[in-house]
């Protein structure tokens, strides 16, 4: 039985897996460039105001979870039964990370709005 | 000895989930460092691939716990404004901060970077969590895989860290106080 269980474990797409690293990344850089954004853009940061105790950072963080379920969801569909480049894949997301991580620097975000 | 309710809730913020999150951190680079490393350690039994699964599922949900508590019950505590008569800001942290330029920057950098970059930590651990559900022990037989979701593990760390480092010296430098007070132990003079 074991043996049937990682059998079938090994045979997992690489589709559902290279979704769940891609919408990850895609989640955490869509933090930050959503912050910067309403951050950069009174009126967008108006928007952002889901829970006005909260303000911006409500919308900011409620938007990206949606942006990172909604990737997730349309890449598993999209790359299911598929055979994904998982190098590149692991690339991709290493470097939204990065980029997001960049991003959520308040120093680097004021450059970029050149403040 | 008393403590007001928002003290004693920021308390469980920062050192109930936000230091359960930091402390399962050990645990998990190590089982995930050691799941990258098939040809330096044993492999996962049955027992320890389930009880990893288990860690990872409970450290998202409490990694999820510290933002959602942090976002929407300490948060709305910190950022209060308050009204045009008031002079003393002991109860309004942020405006007490931003008031004095020697500790503005503990707002506009540290609460800025700190209040976005620990959302990092739940999305990043949830991933981590489903990929090992998927894979089990198989993510040690795909090495680009096993390698991004410790970069991920160690990336989502830093931001935990991040998180909680600054959390707790903003909330040195200007407490989130309020509310009721509670007394927990001795007698109210």
């Amino acid at each position: 039985m074991n043996a049937d269980r990682t059998s079938s474990e090994s045979n997992i797409p690489s589709g559902s897996i290279a979704a769940a690293l891609v919408a990850a990344a895609i989640g955490c850089f869509a933090v930050s460039a959503l912050a910067l954004l309403a951050d950069a853009y009174a009126s967008l940061g108006h928007l952002m105001t889901f829970y006005a105790p909260t303000g911006p950072l409500s919308g900011v963080t409620t938007t990206a979870i949606g942006i990172w379920l909604g990737s997730w969801a349309v890449l598993s569909w999209s790359w299911q039964r598929r055979s994904i480049p998982l190098g590149k894949i692991s690339a991709l997301a290493l470097l939204l990370l990065g980029l997001g991580f960049l991003l959520s620097f308040p120093p680097l975000g004021e450059f970029l709005q050149g403040r | 000895m008393q403590m007001s309710i928002r003290e004693i809730i920021t308390a469980l913020h920062g050192m109930g989930w936000g230091g359960l999150v930091l402390l399962a951190f050990s645990g998990a680079l190590v089982e995930i460092y050691r799941l990258c490393t098939p040809e330096r350690s044993a492999p996962l039994t049955s027992v320890e691939h389930k009880r990893l699964r288990a860690y990872l599922i409970v450290m998202a949900v409490v990694a999820w716990g510290a933002v959602l508590s942090g976002a929407y019950v300490v948060y709305p505590w910190y950022r209060a404004r308050p009204t045009a008569v008031v002079t003393d800001y002991a109860e309004y942290a942020q405006r007490s901060l931003v008031a004095n330029p020697t500790t503005a920057g503990w707002h506009n950098l540290g609460m800025e970077w700190k209040e976005h970059v620990a959302w990092f930590v739940p999305i990043a651990i949830t991933m981590v969590a489903y990929v090992f559900t998927r894979l089990g022990a198989d993510l040690a037989k795909h090495r680009q895989v096993r390698n991004t979701v410790l970069a991920f593990t160690v990336a989502a760390f830093f931001a935990a860290g991040i998180a909680g480092t600054l959390g707790a010296l903003i909330n040195k430098k200007a407490p989130v106080q309020g509310g009721a007070i509670v007394t927990l132990s001795g007698e109210n003079k």
